[in-house]
């Protein structure tokens, strides 16, 4: 598998007037092409971040990250600009991530008229992409507020693959809609994905929509990675007890199932990242905490078919 | 025997608009028992919240008014009572919660005196008093530390502390019926079970009737246990918990439950998603409201609407294609 995407120890920091958070603090992963890696944990734990930093809409603060094996971690100016058009992201928000004075047309036509692209062949490409979406292409001329939730999350995707990237970033894509039109989205970014051949990271609270979509998972808890697996092995032989808690408390969408579990849940909530805990960022609310977690950090290690758990007691 | 703590009878709540009237629910039936949890499920604008104000007689009027029906509270119709009485069993005999709870409290006051302000409008205790009942909801509801969250403001709680607090304010006299808007929504994956294990733990000690309004149909699973589903203004099915998800009769219901992928299932290749969207309530089709999404759609069902039938005893449905067979 070459690797799409890497990250290799990226911390992000932020200083801000009650002292220094660690939103990001130590991630390395791999992406390789044409894969789904999702990324759960709560709010709070750093995942949106993530997904901004590998964008470069926030700073990194060390740390490499390459796409393609190319470091794009501190990259400025013209070369940035063209790394920009191999990754490219889906906001959570349809309605604030277009903008509501510009014509659907010109919003999915900026990232080809930023790119230098010829008039004639940035109306063709736009009625192209309208087309992959499927969204009208009478839609060119109209503008977001006439659009429902679903069919902007749709101009936002057709916006995302205009310059053909590598890799989209999708940042809660589908939290905002409706249960119908959520799958409607899901299934249309998963047709794009057979079609295209284009590499997700899917960044979600939601843990049954990252099981259907994702090939793997990575768990993260206050800016780190705590576990990283295939989704089967997540899902079937999950480590970290942090992750088994995640998916205890998930609600599962059938009476039956939902009765026969057992169920551990989790006591109190995410630490401030202002504060957080010494040692493992989990032992202030793991159950199988011992003396040792709260003064050593436990790193990522291999749990079994190129799995990993960052635990002591794995 | 005893009446049951909430029956609601073809509620009717109309939006008086510059657009024109809009049946915002269009003649609602459900009853609640006591101990009993009832999910009102739906998308957005198929008229659950509105139900849900409609029976706390919480709408905004204008542009919402209810034109018909009866809400009976223990027995009591409360459609026809005055705001001033409505004040009285509010909190009292029927409490709610709701999505936000940030924006359910009051920011500038602290925990102890909205507690203690429900507590005192309703019992008549003073306010010392009131301060000790404040600290043993706050402990009933598992918010550690209680003493000193009292004197806290809600902005110095998280949005799982805020939520356990608005629990504190509806159970403080013990209401009979509890109403929960998408009381989780707001809230992560661990904090929501910790307040799903919470709210179920209150209602068994207290049997409460409960409504739980949701968009989501693993909380409906984990909570309910009978399910009213809702499609523009108007319910659509109603069964029991394992009889809907089992064998759903209205192709909406199927859609919704084919739209959800179960975690630990086998991996559907695709999910079954319902074309298009919810209509708005102004442009509502002239027959069956979910006939242009309607994979089962007839003929009829495009100028006539069915009308609820009970196929067997508890499960109702309004669908003509479900008459012919399931789904």
């Amino acid at each position: 598998m070459t690797a799409l995407l890497t990250l290799n120890n990226v911390h992000v920091h932020f200083n801000t007037a009650a002292g220094l958070v660690r939103a990001v603090n130590g991630v390395s992963l791999d992406l390789g092409a044409g894969e789904t890696l999702g990324l759960v944990g709560e709010s709070g734990c750093g995942k949106s971040t993530l997904g901004k930093a590998i964008m470069r809409l926030v700073p990194v603060s060390t740390g490499e990250i390459r796409v393609e094996g190319t470091d794009i971690a501190q990259l400025q100016g013209s070369a940035l600009t063209a790394m920009r058009r191999k990754v490219q992201m889906i906001f959570q928000d349809p309605y604030g991530s277009l903008n509501p004075r510009s014509t659907v047309g010109r919003s999915v036509a900026q990232p080809l008229v930023l790119a230098g692209w010829k008039p004639e062949a940035v109306a063709e490409r736009v009625d192209t992409l309208l087309g992959w979406v499927g969204l009208p292409t009478d839609a060119k001329q109209r503008y977001p507020h006439e659009f429902s939730g679903g069919q902007r999350q749709r101009i936002g995707i057709a916006r995302a693959l205009a310059l053909n990237p590598r890799l989209i970033v999708c940042d809660e894509p589908v939290s905002a809609l409706d249960v119908s039109v959520r799958a409607q989205v899901i299934n249309l970014l998963e047709d794009l994905k057979a079609e295209f051949g284009v590499s997700y990271l899917f960044i979600s609270h939601d843990l049954s929509v990252v099981e259907h979509i994702a090939d793997r998972v990575a768990v993260m808890y206050l800016g780190t990675i705590v576990e990283i697996g295939s989704r089967d092995r997540i899902w079937r032989q999950p480590q970290h007890p942090y992750t088994k808690a995640l998916l205890a408390a998930a609600p599962i969408a059938d009476p039956k199932l939902a009765r026969t579990r057992t169920r551990t849940v989790l006591q109190g909530e995410l630490p401030s990242p202002l504060e957080p805990p010494a040692g493992c960022p989990f032992h202030s609310r793991c159950p199988i905490a011992q003396a040792r977690c709260k003064t050593e950090r436990p790193v990522l290690r291999a749990t079994g078919d190129s799995a990993q758990a960052a635990c002591h007691f794995i | 025997m005893a009446a049951v703590p909430l029956e609601v009878s073809d509620l009717r709540t109309t939006l008086f608009t510059r657009r024109g009237e809009m049946k915002a629910v269009d003649g609602l039936s459900l009853s609640v028992g006591a101990g009993e949890t009832v999910a009102l499920v739906g998308e957005s604008g198929c008229g659950k919240s509105l139900s849900a104000l409609s029976i706390m007689r919480l709408l905004p009027d204008p542009p919402a008014r209810i034109v018909g029906g009866a809400v009976k509270l223990n027995g009591r119709d409360i459609v026809p009572l005055s705001e001033e009485s409505m004040l009285d069993i509010r909190g009292k005999e029927i409490g709610m919660i709701f999505q936000d709870p940030m924006s359910a409290l009051n920011p500038v006051a602290t925990i102890e005196k909205q507690i203690a302000e429900v507590v005192m409008a309703h019992t008549g205790l003073g306010r010392f008093q009131a301060r000790a009942r404040a600290h043993e909801l706050l402990e009933q509801v598992g918010i550690p530390d209680a003493a000193r969250r009292l004197d806290a403001y809600p902005h110095q709680l998280s949005g799982g502390m805020c939520q356990r607090v608005v629990i504190a304010m509806a159970i403080a006299c013990s209401p009979s019926v509890l109403i929960a808007d998408e009381p989780t929504t707001a809230l992560d994956v661990t904090v929501q079970a910790q307040v799903l294990t919470l709210l179920k733990r209150l209602q068994a000690e207290a049997g409460m009737a409960m409504i739980f309004i949701t968009h989501d149909l693993g909380v409906v699973a984990e909570t309910a246990d009978r399910v009213v589903v809702m499609y523009a203004g108007r319910k659509v099915e109603e069964a029991a918990v394992d009889d809907l998800f089992e064998a759903p009769l209205h192709p909406y219901t199927a859609g919704l439950i084919g739209a959800t992928p179960v975690p630990g299932a086998v991996r559907a290749e695709r999910l079954a998603d319902i074309p298009g969207m919810v209509p708005p309530l102004n442009a509502l089709p002239p027959g069956c409201a979910f006939a242009p999404r309607c994979p089962r759609a007839m003929d009829r069902c495009r100028t006539e609407r069915p009308a609820l039938t009970e196929p067997r005893p508890g499960r109702r449905v309004a669908c003509f294609a479900a008459e012919k067979g399931p789904t």
